[in-house]
């Protein structure tokens, strides 16, 4: 019989995970007025939140949208990716500790170390997609977990590393107030680096493939190999975000490594809405924001509320907060024409 | 020799855990494409339920084995009703993402209520001791437990392959739309599936209450590991599920006897040999292959 290529590959998946809504209408005025405004919040953060809180928002804005790269881009959910940002973290920290190097380049080597990593877990897990993907890179996920909890001689197991020093050419960085500005110019390459590939010849190939594998296996692309690739760049820039947050704690703790991590970023991911790059750092801000007031309130059950957005999230508001936002903005303006 | 085979029976005892865990996923998976995160989750209330209703209401170990997966088979029916059928239509991440925050609440809710700490579960009388099977001694607890679970898959297996329910199940996880076709009310047998496969995560864990530390985050690692095997199994087939279980659990108790020198290798063999078949056989030893993408 024939098979029509149109069909989706994978019949148990009747729609892509995505929020993703045409935003083409969007005239470019407001594109950089929206640039904008996101740059100014961001050189303001500090002064308005807790510095060490802005800090952890920036680390977890690139953690979001690495998972975004793959699970809004190229519709690979990705449940593992704290092996990344953990790896780096660990990474980071003891290049930051035994070789007294700058730090914007320890965090290079940990981002490095996570991309590495990446590439045999990438290469076995893109075998599989959908459900299984998530299922395949949560397992090596916790590999990395159980080999890092065992190697104490270089994690230090459940005492954590230590000291992790914020060494940048002398400067004084104590003060976590300097220390956002510092890291500032390395985040905002990381989200225009994000951007890029979305934006590129690349990354409208894997939007091709999170539509219709078939078809663009058909038109001759390398399916496996650009799923591979994307998952590097992701891992990579996950890496960015858990080296400077382990430059940011100034500790490493096997917490880094953990499912929970991994889970938490998407949840940041669906909340900010998928598929949309810029929702995820929106919702970076709000988690990190609320699990901090949580802390500092002295209630201890997070995950309580964690889960229970997790589960609202998912029941009544699946496109996120910018997803929302973006077909709100594309009803309005199909209004007005 | 003797070393071996008590190296073996721990491994197939801990294999039977997996096993009933795997099994549970896979029918769930089957009839529903869902992947159930929570199901470690579960495990865990099976064990805390037998404890508290030992602790505070003096209800003995065999009264909590039917009392515990019937009442968490019934939860996960309402569970399947309120929320999990609403998503089933969507892709099925997101109800790996639904039931990924059902396990933080619930993890949670035990650990507001009672704590981090491991509470001890008393060996019920007729079970502690020992059976002599000619030149070894094995725990009898454990013997039961390998039994029983022994018992239960056979069971199951019976079930779906011998009645006329079983056939219904079969035919709608193969084919839903066909067996609609046929006159067959498929969504009728949904929410008893799902609570089935719950009422089985909650049977593992009043099993493992006597044997392993009862606490919060029993469940937590555990199903990551279950993921794995079923990974390696193939989740769409349910004989695949359980053969990995009891393999993986002998693969991890050789491994951990034979390979002591590294601690590391117990805890890390089960994601090695998933890299393997993902290698070998990307379905899965038992499943079957996905249209290429």
């Amino acid at each position: 019989m024939t098979s029509t290529v149109d069909t989706p590959a994978d019949a148990s998946r009747p729609s892509p995970p995505s929020g993703l809504v045409a935003v083409a209408h969007v005239p470019g005025w407001a594109r950089y007025a929206l640039l904008a405004v996101g740059l100014l919040v961001a050189v303001w953060l500090p002064n308005g939140l807790y510095p060490a809180v802005a800090v952890d928002i920036l680390c977890w804005a690139l953690f979001a949208v690495a998972v975004d790269l793959l699970l809004g881009f190229t519709g690979l959910m990705s449940f593992g990716h704290a092996a990344f940002w953990g790896t780096s973290a660990y990474v980071t920290g003891l290049v930051a500790i035994h070789a007294g190097l700058p730090f914007p380049l320890a965090v290079l080597a940990g981002a490095l170390a996570a991309a590495v990593l990446a590439v045999p877990i990438g290469y076995l897990a893109v075998k599989r997609t959908g459900i299984y993907f998530a299922m395949v890179t949560l397992a090596f996920a916790q590999m990395v977990y159980y080999v890092a909890n065992e190697w104490r001689s270089v994690t230090q197991g459940e005492n954590g590393l230590q000291g992790v020093p914020r060494e940048l050419f002398g400067l004084d960085l104590t003060d976590d107030y300097y220390f956002y500005y510092a890291i500032l110019p390395i985040v905002l390459l990381g989200l225009a680096a994000a951007w890029r590939i979305v934006h590129s010849p690349f990354g409208r190939v894997l939007v091709g493939i999170r539509d219709n594998p078939a078809r663009a296996r058909a038109l001759g692309y390398p399916v496996h190999r650009y799923k591979l690739t994307a998952f590097v760049l992701s891992g990579f820039i996950a890496g960015l975000g858990g080296g400077l947050f382990a430059v940011g704690h100034r500790f490493v703790s096997l917490d880094v490594l953990h499912w929970t991590t991994s889970g938490k970023a998407v949840i940041v991911v669906v909340l900010g809405g998928i598929g949309t790059l810029w929702g995820g750092v929106l919702g970076a801000g709000i988690v990190v924001r609320l699990e901090d007031w949580l802390s500092f309130s002295g209630f201890e059950a997070i995950g309580l509320v964690t889960g229970g957005i997790f589960v609202l999230v998912v029941v009544l508001f699946r496109r996120g907060i910018w997803g929302s936002a973006a077909a709100l903005a594309h009803r309005l303006a199909a209004r007005r024409r | 020799m003797s070393g071996f085979a008590q190296n073996t029976f721990n491994g197939l005892v801990s294999g039977a855990f997996y096993a009933l865990l795997a099994l549970g996923l896979a029918v769930i998976f089957g009839m529903l494409r869902v992947v159930n995160f929570a199901h470690g989750a579960f495990y865990m209330l099976g064990a805390f339920g037998a404890y508290v209703l030992l602790t505070e209401a003096g209800v003995p170990f065999w009264a909590a084995l039917v009392i515990m997966p019937v009442g968490l088979g019934l939860l996960g029916m309402a569970l399947e009703r309120a929320v999990i059928h609403r998503l089933t239509r969507l892709d099925p991440l997101y109800n790996f993402l639904l039931t990924f925050g059902l396990t933080l609440i619930l993890q949670d809710l035990v650990k507001l209520r009672y704590g981090v700490q491991s509470s001890p579960y008393a060996t019920p009388s007729l079970l502690s001791g020992s059976v002599n099977f000619g030149l070894f001694d094995f725990p009898t607890y454990r013997v039961f437990i390998l039994g029983f679970a022994a018992l239960l898959c056979v069971a199951v297996w019976w079930v779906l392959t011998r009645t006329r329910i079983g056939m219904v199940v079969r035919a709608a996880t193969e084919r839903p739309d066909l067996t609609r076709a046929f006159g067959i009310d498929v969504g009728r047998w949904v929410t008893p599936v799902f609570g089935f496969g719950i009422g089985l995560a909650g049977l593992a864990g009043v099993l493992a209450a006597p044997m392993r530390a009862v606490n919060p985050l029993m469940g937590a690692d555990l199903i990551i590991v279950v993921f794995a095997v079923v990974v390696i199994g193939g989740l769409g087939s349910i004989f695949g599920s359980v053969a990995a279980g009891f393999g993986i659990g002998l693969v991890q108790a050789w491994g951990e006897a034979y390979l002591s020198h590294f601690p590391i290798v117990s805890q890390t063999i089960v994601f090695v040999v998933m890299a393997g078949v993902l290698l070998w056989r990307p379905a899965g030893l038992f499943g079957r292959e996905e249209a290429p993408a």
